[in-house]
């Protein structure tokens, strides 16, 4: 794969074509990766907003900034939006979509109208959600806990979760596209141990996505029917119970944790790889924990209800099986730090950002064994504890990796460099806000402050503050790359077919790439990072 | 203006010690890892930077004994936390034979407190320290979570049915006391105070404090079971059209459907307010159920009664 061997075309996937309806009726996985990451910058940038007003208010004990019903509103929102619009798709639908077709070597998905409907159904049920939000919000938590939701809200229920079952649908057709494309449409010679492990991944990620995501659907239909025709499943009064909607939601939002952060690990395996300039350690250990991370997520979700009312004896189970997912997660941990042994590390800031994922995903996964300690779990539950724990996973480890992957793959998806330096910073300052937002939050929650609170008692003021202070810092360092990114549009540098120096196949066809991905279908040889062999060759 | 900072929170009974052991050892091994982790990847990072990305580096794909290593250590160290985790888990849902009971009803947004003598309180809760307290709860609306920080306890109340927190307070003083399950508009204000006294204080309180008792809880129950007619089916010799009551809290108790249960507060409860759900074996399905004629507080009032009753000779074969 030497790199001088690419022929620019003057035409791309980006210039072929200029109108906008070119854009709206594509069927290019590379338009609809960036269409669905137009929209996943907005809901970030709006849970964003909301995440802030939260920390404004929350400075203080008393609740003198937002009244209780908005505060209440504004963590609701805040928790839907960054869930169901930032989290579950910014990897798998933006960067999957982008990355995945080029990494195979194929032209695009198996199923090209599909992805384009997919993307159609995401924006319909974020207008839904969105629509809900400006009539006036939603209150009950982004868990939509019954009897609360069904009985107790006077808010808009049922519009938002029109938005997430229709949301949801999005979600399963862009897995089952997905498991196709990775079964059926592999270049030749691309056989399943020479895939790249971003693609393990999220193959790992797209069964989760399309056997959790109907239960969520079932039961956001279940609630609805309760809200409005008072059916009696959840209700006590009619011989339902509250604690079944707990079983059916966490039976799916348990897995969402890992459609979060499952193609996360998926991209710093090839970062860590890339700037490393060597093979990943243990490929297959890597690969094949991503499927028991899938499979091992689907069996831990009764460790939400420890003091719900559950038998001490499931809970047991459910205790244990939460610590056996925690193993995967470790030896990926330890494989990537075994990758770096050795290597020759090129700090650019895919890699400073790489760095970041592992320090946040490591107090975050570390911390989960604490919640699936059953003894502390009862204290830590519901508490800022849980809190800071499961932002740890999803934003620290979620985020951190989907921000690498942006900054690995940007110089691919525009022919532009952005400005490494800047980026570097930006990674630090996230970093160091993160730190300082969350790190407060463990003690607050073991010194037993709870969740979801529009004022605390004022022994809790200190480390509120300080939590705030750093989610200022959090909130610059997550702008940050919109200035540069912006920036390299204008005056970027020409990236070049593989900046990075990179193994794989999306590096070896030109920056932006043609709209068909490769001039001819690449004929794969080796495996995934092959790094120490090309240099062989070149030397 | 930031009255009362601390990092730790007050170590208040006598399960307090057990998880803050279980924590800081928690905390120990995982620093360890993070340590462990940190310390590498700072290392090699350092090490091994070379900023010209024209060097590979050394051709390593993979070791077997390290795989194995680092995977089947941390398992064991995991089964370990678990064992211990579990160990004091069931240390906190267990509750010794003999406790001090309170019913309490969570609604939005406030705690309710039944005294067996009588007494209520609302968001505050006066408790003895050195003698086992159990706080049998439900809720009237929507959940809530009954959450004692400064005694590691937390349970959610579930309508429809009964949970419990049993505690032992071992420190004089006054805790938090926290709805932690999110319930609507004024959450964050459906707290309060628990009041942990020494047995001489508290025996003056319970003379003397509390808002107006209407007699013991027992004899509120006895009231009621009258009222309600009850006591016409119920007969105490056990020739009744229904079961008699007499020593049935704590038994087993045979159902029509071949099932044996223990007659718990949750069973009792059950069988006041929806009295089709169990229907005991040798018994005609006739009672009518009284959701809706007796409140919360006229449940715990009869099942405090019902607990009182003791078993007549002659009828422990139907209860055993």
């Amino acid at each position: 794969m030497d790199t001088t061997a690419v022929v620019e075309s003057p035409v791309n996937f980006l210039n072929h074509r200029h109108t906008v309806a070119s854009w709206l009726l594509t069927k290019d996985h590379k338009r609809i990766g960036i269409l669905y990451f137009v929209f996943v910058s907005f809901a970030f940038m709006l849970g964003g907003i909301f995440a802030a007003l939260i920390r404004m208010e929350l400075t203080t004990p008393a609740g003198d900034l937002l009244s209780a019903d908005v505060y209440n509103r504004m963590f609701t929102m805040h928790g839907i939006t960054m869930i169901f619009f930032v989290l579950i798709p910014a990897v798998p639908a933006v960067l999957g979509n982008f990355v995945l077709p080029l990494m195979i070597g194929a032209k695009d998905v198996a199923f090209p109208r599909l992805n384009l409907l997919s993307w159609y159904i995401f924006v319909t049920g974020f207008f839904f959600t969105l629509a809900a939000m400006i009539l006036g919000g939603v209150d009950t938590g982004w868990t939509f806990y019954t009897p609360y939701s069904t009985q107790g809200s006077e808010s808009y229920v049922l519009i938002t979760g029109i938005g997430i079952f229709i949301t949801g649908f999005s979600s399963i057709l862009t897995g089952l596209n997905f498991i196709v494309t990775v079964h059926r449409m592999r270049a030749p010679g691309m056989t399943w141990f020479r895939l790249p492990l971003f693609i393990w991944a999220i193959y790992a990620t797209s069964l989760v996505q399309v056997l959790g995501t109907p239960v969520v659907a079932i039961t956001i239909a279940m609630l609805a029917m309760e809200r409005t025709l008072h059916l009696g499943i959840f209700d006590p009064r009619l011989g339902g119970d509250p604690v079944l909607f707990q079983h059916l939601f966490w039976f799916y939002s348990h897995p969402a944790v890992y459609i979060m952060i499952l193609p996360a690990m998926g991209v710093i395996s090839e970062t860590i790889a890339c700037f490393s300039r060597k093979n990943v350690f243990g490929y297959s250990f890597v690969a094949f924990s991503s499927l028991a991370i899938a499979v091992f997520g689907f069996l831990v979700w009764a460790h939400h209800l420890f003091v719900a009312g559950i038998s001490p004896y499931s809970a047991l189970i459910f205790s244990f099986l939460s610590f056996a997912v925690a193993i995967p997660s470790a030896v990926k941990t330890f494989n990537w730090t075994a990758t770096l042994y050795k290597g020759a590390i090129w700090w650019k800031s895919p890699m400073i950002f790489s760095f970041g994922f592992l320090g946040l995903f490591l107090i975050g996964g570390l911390t989960g064994l604490f919640l699936a300690s059953l003894g502390l779990d009862i204290h830590l539950t519901d508490t800022y504890f849980v809190v800071a724990h499961f932002h740890y996973i999803m934003v620290g480890g979620g985020i951190m990796g989907y921000f690498a992957g942006l900054h690995f793959w940007w110089p691919k998806a525009t022919g532009r460099m952005y400005n490494d330096t800047a980026a570097k910073f930006a990674a630090l300052l996230i970093f160091v806000g993160f730190n300082l937002t969350f790190g407060p939050q463990f003690i607050l929650g073991y010194l037993g402050m709870p969740r979801r609170y529009h004022v605390y008692p004022p022994e809790f003021q200190v480390l509120n503050v300080l939590s705030s202070a750093g989610a200022s810092i959090l909130a610059v360092g997550y702008a940050l790359p919109a200035f540069y990114f912006v920036a390299s549009l204008f005056n970027g540098e020409k990236a070049g077919a593989n900046p990075w120096k990179a193994t794989g196949l999306e590096w070896t066809t030109q920056s932006p790439p043609l709209p068909d991905n490769f001039p001819e279908t690449p004929v794969v040889t080796e495996g995934a990072y092959a790094y120490s062999k090309r240099e062989m060759k070149v030397a | 203006m930031f009255s009362g900072f601390t990092l730790f929170p007050a170590q208040a009974s006598t399960i307090a010690p057990e998880v803050d052991n279980l924590y800081l050892g928690v905390v120990a091994i995982t620093a360890f890892f993070a340590i462990v982790v940190v310390v590498c990847v700072t290392y090699f990072a350092i090490k091994y930077r070379d900023d010209t990305g024209e060097r590979v580096g050394a051709p390593i794909t993979g070791s077997m004994p390290l795989e194995l290593g680092w995977s089947l250590i941390p398992f064991f160290i995991a089964i370990g936390i678990f064992v211990w985790a579990s160990v004091v888990f069931f240390h906190i849902v267990r509750a010794p034979d003999q406790t001090l009971e309170v019913y309490s009803t969570g609604k939005r947004w406030m705690w309710r407190f039944q005294h067996i003598d009588g007494q209520r309180e609302i968001n505050e809760l006066h408790i003895p320290i050195g003698r086992p307290v159990r706080v049998v709860f439900t809720s009237e609306d929507v959940l809530h979570d009954l959450f004692i920080p400064a005694f590691r306890v937390k349970a959610d109340a579930v309508p429809g049915r009964y949970s419990a927190i049993w505690f032992q307070a071992t420190q004089v003083g006054e805790y938090h006391l926290f709805c932690a399950e999110y319930c609507g508009t004024r959450h964050s204000g459906m707290i309060g105070t628990v009041y942990a006294m020494e047995p001489a204080d508290y025996q003056a309180w319970l003379a003397g404090g509390g808002t107006t008792a209407t007699g013991s809880l027992l004899e509120q129950g006895e009231t009621l079971f009258t009222q309600l007619a009850c006591v016409t089916c119920h007969l105490g010799d056990g020739t009744g059209r229904g079961p008699s009551l007499g020593g049935v809290y704590g038994s087993k108790v045979a159902l029509d459907n071949g099932s044996v249960i223990t007659a718990d507060e949750s069973y009792l409860r059950e069988s006041i307010l929806t009295s089709q759900a169990k229907t005991v074996k040798g018994y005609e399905h006739i009672m009518p159920t009284f959701q809706g004629l007796v409140n919360e507080d006229g449940v715990a009032a009869l099942i405090e009664y019902i607990k009182s009753m003791q078993a007549a000779p002659n009828q422990v074969a139907t209860t055993h």
